[in-house]
């Protein structure tokens, strides 16, 4: 087999710099919404005691599912041994532990009370979908950890696939704990049922190849370093099949929900009179995230980056819309305590609620996006986890 | 040349003495004495007179005596508890509210039903369930309450009730507080079936003496395990049924007349 050389990306240019201070701005907003969110309370959110979660959670929730995916490439190269991905997988794990530390810096600065996080790690309630998701998240870390330093340090190469074995299982539990967290929820009927853990599963291998796609790309054209087709070919339509995927289980989801009378009346909101969430479903969720980016993908258009790269984005603007429907949507029907009953009281029963993101929750959830963007600019300047090259030329002797 | 002067010159002074012992025992009484009122004020109590399990507490709500339009029970809690009303609220929509009214309709035969809604106090809580630092916990008397020091704001508890029953503090509180009823911004809070009441030995919360004062009679609070008490009583006598019985959390509160 070909070996390949790593290299760090130069760094020094005024491209990266730039590049670099247009995040670290975003991460300063971020911290300054943080800021003001925690001095003033959540009186200046959107939020109140009817949407309980709000944008934050979307960004958050997203970059987590995001962040298990983004882990696939490495996984294809170490458990199923595919040795095309092996000089691609650095980087997946790189972007995996990103995207999870923006994702969790977002969830844990949206908290009521940020400054107890030292509680959360000292307190547990093992009953609690979230207690083990504390857990998982930091096994994420640790396990990634480990996996990226067997593919950098030659001494402990043998460790690999190992290493790479567990993270796979690992992030496996860890998406179906996050789907779980919403899956375990009686209260509000969108949630409730052991669908959520497999969907969320296979939209984070959606969303996190998107990603990592959109990265490698952009990493590639932004040092200079030639990028064959047949890496890119590859792996979009390994993108394709994880989106149709998403769509298959979109549709039987609410497709079942809709067989069940009980169910009718929150699928009707959802799909029909929901206002901005049927539209964020229908439009971002379905068209944007999921029919475009399988037109794109299955058809010859793809056979340009640059419409392979607008389905990557389309399938991460779906899958934030996906999660705005999800959680504020859900939230956003009126919980049936008597059903068949009009309601009406002082506390919003009975009506549907209104959620307006203000802007300091935009600003956190995007400053979790910068994190995770900055944390792997850095990482590629200090580590040696970028192929020097990626043409055809050397993918081809990889696989001989 | 040396400028110091002896000590021995200028013997400390009685009233001096006097100045630094009492100025000594201030500042021993100014570090101690926080330590000893908190003390005083914020115990336990001991173990003997802990919440026991031989003791259900629990609510019945007579809906057919709830009167419409009336407020009382509602005025009462937030008196009690020093929550401000959501109508006096600067900010409506993110105002707490441990007990609201509901109003109820019928659409097809219009028969309207009033009552208040406000913690169940399961037997089973899926906010005691879902919290991950343990802030939500269920005392053995069945009282579900928050813990104050260990509660971050997750509102995962409020993502997982039913009844819609808990507030998160979206501000910085006025001084309506009271001294026996911690309160603070970023943590979840709802009704306590006022503990605090309970554990003076009242027997009774304020909304059901508002309500008893307001001559409704619509609500009567007890001990559902002693056989004895009013309320087990009454709830031997009329039907009740408890909110979404189909989850099967073994409601502390029991509706009458819807």
């Amino acid at each position: 087999m070909a070996s390949i050389t790593f290299r760090e990306v130069d760094g020094g240019s005024l491209k990266y710099w730039l590049l670099l201070g247009f995040f670290g701005l975003f991460v300063l907003f971020g911290a300054l919404a943080w800021n003001y969110m925690h001095h003033h309370g959540h009186v200046v959110t959107g939020m109140d005691n009817q949407i309980v979660w709000g944008l934050p959670h979307v960004f958050a929730v997203f970059l987590i599912v995001a962040a298990s995916g983004a882990l696939n490439v490495a996984s294809i190269a170490s458990v199923f041994s595919q040795k095309m991905y092996k000089p691609l997988a650095p980087l997946s794990a790189l972007l995996a532990l990103a995207l999870m530390a923006g994702g969790l810096l977002v969830l844990v600065l949206d908290l009521g009370r940020s400054d107890r996080l030292i509680v959360a790690m000292t307190n547990f309630n093992f009953k609690s979908m979230f207690t083990w998701n504390v857990f998982l998240y930091s096994g994420f870390f640790g396990l990634v950890g480990i996996y990226l330093w067997t593919m950098l340090d030659s001494s402990v190469k043998r460790y690999s696939k190992a290493a790479g074995t567990a993270a796979f299982i690992w992030r496996l539990v860890l998406t179906t704990g996050t789907g779980s967290l919403f899956g375990f929820l009686i209260a509000r009927e969108l949630y409730g049922t052991a669908m959520l853990a497999p969907m969320f599963i296979i939209m984070s291998f959606a969303y996190g190849l998107a990603i990592y796609l959109m990265v490698l790309a952009a990493a590639y054209a932004g040092t200079g370093r030639p990028l064959g087709d047949a890496v890119m070919q590859r792996l979009k339509n390994l993108l394709a099949v994880f989106v149709a995927a998403v769509l298959y289980f979109v549709v039987v989801y609410h497709l079942t929900n809709l067989y069940f009378a009980k169910m009718t009346s929150v699928e009707t909101f959802i799909l029909r009179d929901g206002g901005i969430f049927t539209t964020l479903f229908w439009v971002g969720q379905i068209v944007i995230g999921c029919v475009l980016p399988l037109i794109i993908l299955l058809t010859g258009l793809s056979k340009q980056r640059s419409w392979i790269m607008i389905a990557c984005g389309l399938i991460v603007l779906g899958g934030v819309a996906q999660m705005y429907v999800t959680i504020i949507g859900a939230q956003a029907y009126p919980l049936d305590m008597f059903p068949g009953l009009i309601e009406r009281s002082s506390f919003a029963d009975g009506v549907v609620h209104s959620y307006v993101p203000s802007l300091p929750e935009l600003m956190l959830g995007l400053g979790g996006f910068a994190v995770a963007l900055l944390a792997t600019m850095f990482g590629i300047k200090v580590l040696r986890l970028l192929p020097a090259q990626l043409d055809d030329a050397t993918v081809a002797k990889l696989e001989h | 040349m040396n400028e110091q002067k002896p000590m021995t010159e200028h013997p400390a002074s009685p009233e001096r003495r006097s100045f630094m012992g009492a100025a000594t025992a201030t500042a021993a009484g100014l570090a101690i004495a926080p330590g000893v009122m908190l003390y005083e004020v914020a115990h336990g109590k001991p173990d003997e007179q802990a919440a026991s399990s031989a003791v259900r507490w629990g609510m019945l709500v007579d809906a057919t005596k709830c009167a419409t339009g009336c407020n009382d029970c509602v005025s009462a809690c937030s008196t009690e508890n020093g929550w401000t009303p959501a109508a006096e609220s600067k900010h409506v929509k993110q105002a707490p509210q441990w007990i609201r009214k509901l109003e109820l309709e019928d659409p097809l035969t219009q028969m309207q039903t009033n009552l208040p809604m406000m913690c169940q106090h399961c037997a089973e809580p899926p906010c005691v369930d879902v919290c991950p630092t343990g802030a939500s916990f269920k005392r053995a008397d069945g009282i579900v309450l928050v813990n104050r020091h260990t509660c971050i704001g997750c509102r995962y508890c409020m993502m997982a009730c039913p009844y819609k029953a808990r507030s998160l503090v979206h501000e910085p509180l006025n001084d309506t507080q009271k001294p026996d009823v911690p309160r603070g911004i970023g943590c979840v809070e709802s009704c306590t079936f006022c503990v605090q009441k309970v554990d003076r030995g009242d027997g009774t919360t304020a909304c059901v003496e508002a309500c008893t004062a307001a001559g409704h009679n619509a609500l009567v609070f007890g001990d559902m395990n002693d056989p004895e008490s009013a309320i087990s009583k009454r709830l031997r006598e009329i039907p009740t049924k408890q909110v979404r019985a189909d989850l099967n959390l073994g409601l502390g509160v029991r509706y009458h007349g819807i």
